[in-house]
């Protein structure tokens, strides 16, 4: 649905060129929910604005439904930008239009008839959950409200993708929720593939199918959710999954054994492996005693993912042999190591 | 002097006439000069980098342009006109001719003020335009002017009293006026009931567009 292909993009000064994003190869499939994560300057409102043309890529091409943008002629390039909505952090509503004729706007611009208008802008705002604010003006509404109003807006000329730029970091968490779950749905109901940048991992958590992580305009990782963060290869990853699935052994822990440093395991599981009764089997095949220091489970992808934080006090080859026991059947298991 | 007013050496229809002519200049030089300089304060506009009509070769002639108007003093306009004016008007004398230098002297003035009022609207919402698949054309008069329309409001009233301040001066030329009154009569002949009269009939006119600007462009930013 969107390709990008070894994309770059150079913003040059009189002075110096800078690199914003180097070398870009990313694949979002229709249907997906694709999140692109990154802290801020890693390039990735420049990656979503390339969809559109908001921005011109200086090398590479980016492909949209099979087709470069770059080559078509304007006409033909307004028509292609009416099937790819977006929304924005600041929601970008006029001010000086009411939420109706706001919602209208795209429909107004290509043309269409007032009565079609009309039952469309009251179809969508019925969808968003807003029909009563329909002769509001923006600054008469709640961040989410508005948000929803600009979703609204992306939605009218019924685009196959929807583009999300830092949609949600305006609100407060619990708005937040309230917006994924419509985009959610939106993903669901109409099929419409949504490509979403966010610095906030959470936001990947609760609805991305896919995530790419950018840092210093490349990405750096990508794969399927469930992948990356049960699996995160690179520090930045690991600091973004950390963010949002709390699996630290406190360091007051470590310093409180100074003399005899303890043996920490941190295991993941993910899916059907949760449901195994491992540190029984584990208690009564070996040596060892086992001290649960933290644990917990959430759910990405509809799939349960959990971690624990044990400690394993005992001879060190049963301990050797537990160890091995555990990676033997599967499941992700690492040493934390105390590092002074 | 059986018809003057408060002892003044005018007459109450010399006064009416001075403001129907003030009246006059400063309509139909604000229409003439908004119909110059709100496109070209919209071309100053989108022809800058990166807007929407980025253009280098038109913002590098332009802004030097109505920079240079905009520093010759009114009454030097005024004179150094004389003979573009006579081509237009036919004459160079009289309250028509005033117009042809009002108008030269509001246009880049309406330019530079729309300009900056434009310059006020959110990029995020042209961005947003630009997004919608939007031309050029259709961005300009759906997003940028009802956007930055509140604050037109307020750039026009500025002009306009800008206007009624410089008809003033276009008593050099013959043109009457409520201005020309003052100075021809308050100033020059010492007649200083004429000159409390006049400016006090200045004063109300100033603050009657700006009181009608302030309320309308409120109305438009709503809240």
């Amino acid at each position: 649905m969107i390709e990008f292909q070894d994309v770059k993009k150079v913003y040059e000064t009189k002075k110096q060129a800078f690199e914003a994003l180097k070398g870009i190869n990313l694949t979002v499939e229709k249907g997906d929910i694709f999140g692109v994560v990154g802290y801020s300057g890693a390039g990735k409102s420049t990656l979503i604005r390339l969809v559109n043309l908001l921005e011109q890529p200086s090398e590479g091409t980016v492909l949209v439904g099979g087709k470069d943008l770059t080559s078509l002629k304007p006409k033909e390039l307004r028509a292609e930008k009416k099937k790819i909505g977006m929304i924005f952090q600041h929601f970008n509503l006029l001010n000086s239009k009411t939420v109706f004729d706001n919602v209208a706007m795209p429909l107004v611009l290509s043309g269409t008839p007032s009565n079609e208008i009309k039952q469309r802008v009251e179809e969508l705002l019925e969808f968003v959950g807003l029909s009563n604010k329909a002769k509001n003006y923006p600054d008469q509404l709640s961040g989410g409200q508005k948000q929803r109003i600009g979703i609204a807006r992306a939605l009218a000329t019924n685009p196959s993708i929807l583009l999300c730029d830092e949609a949600t970091s305006a609100l407060d968490p619990q708005t937040t929720n309230a917006v994924l779950q419509l985009l959610k749905k939106i993903n669901k109901e109409y099929n419409i593939t949504i490509l979403l940048i966010t610095h906030e991992m959470s936001v990947i958590k609760e609805i991305c199918n896919k995530v790419a992580v950018m840092e210093a305009g490349k990405v750096v990782e990508q794969g399927s959710v469930l992948d990356v963060f049960s699996k995160p290869q690179t520090d930045t990853a690991k600091n973004f999954v950390r963010t949002v699935i709390h699996d630290e052994v406190p360091e007051s822990f470590l310093k409180n054994n100074e003399k005899d440093a303890p043996v920490i395991w941190k295991i993941n599981f993910v899916g059907s492996t949760s449901g195994k009764p491992l540190l029984s089997t584990i208690a009564k095949k070996y040596e060892v005693h086992l001290n649960v220091l933290s644990a917990n489970i959430s759910e990405i992808q509809e799939t349960p993912f959990g971690n624990l934080i044990i400690e394993v006090t005992g001879d060190k080859r049963e301990i050797d042999e537990t160890f091995q026991y555990i990676k033997d059947q599967g499941i992700l298991v690492q040493e934390v190591v105390i590092n002074d | 002097m059986t018809n003057t007013l408060w002892g003044m050496q005018i007459t109450a229809e010399q006064l009416l006439t001075a403001f129907g002519d003030t009246l006059y200049m400063v309509a139909l030089s604000l229409l003439f000069s908004g119909l110059i300089g709100l496109p070209l304060g919209i071309l100053l506009v989108i022809t800058r980098k990166d807007h929407i009509f980025e253009n280098k070769w038109i913002f590098n002639s332009l802004n030097p342009v109505i920079n240079i108007l905009r520093s010759v003093p009114f009454i030097i306009l005024l004179v150094a006109l004389i003979p573009f004016t006579r081509f237009v008007v036919g004459t160079a004398i009289g309250t028509n001719a005033a117009i042809v230098p009002l108008v030269f002297y509001a246009a880049p003035y309406i330019a530079r003020l729309v300009e900056n009022s434009l310059l006020e609207v959110d990029k995020g919402i042209i961005e947003a335009a630009q997004a919608m698949g939007a031309t050029t054309w259709q961005i300009i008069y759906r997003f940028l002017i009802p956007e930055g329309l509140s604050s037109l409001i307020l750039t026009f009233t500025t002009a306009t009293i800008g206007l009624v301040g410089a008809t003033a001066m276009a008593g050099a030329v013959g043109a009457g006026g409520v201005g020309d009154l003052a100075l021809s009569y308050g100033y020059q002949r010492f007649d200083t009931m004429t000159m409390i009269v006049t400016v006090a009939a200045l004063v109300i006119i100033v603050q009657l567009l700006q009181s009608t600007g302030n309320i309308v462009s409120k109305k438009i930013r709503r809240r």
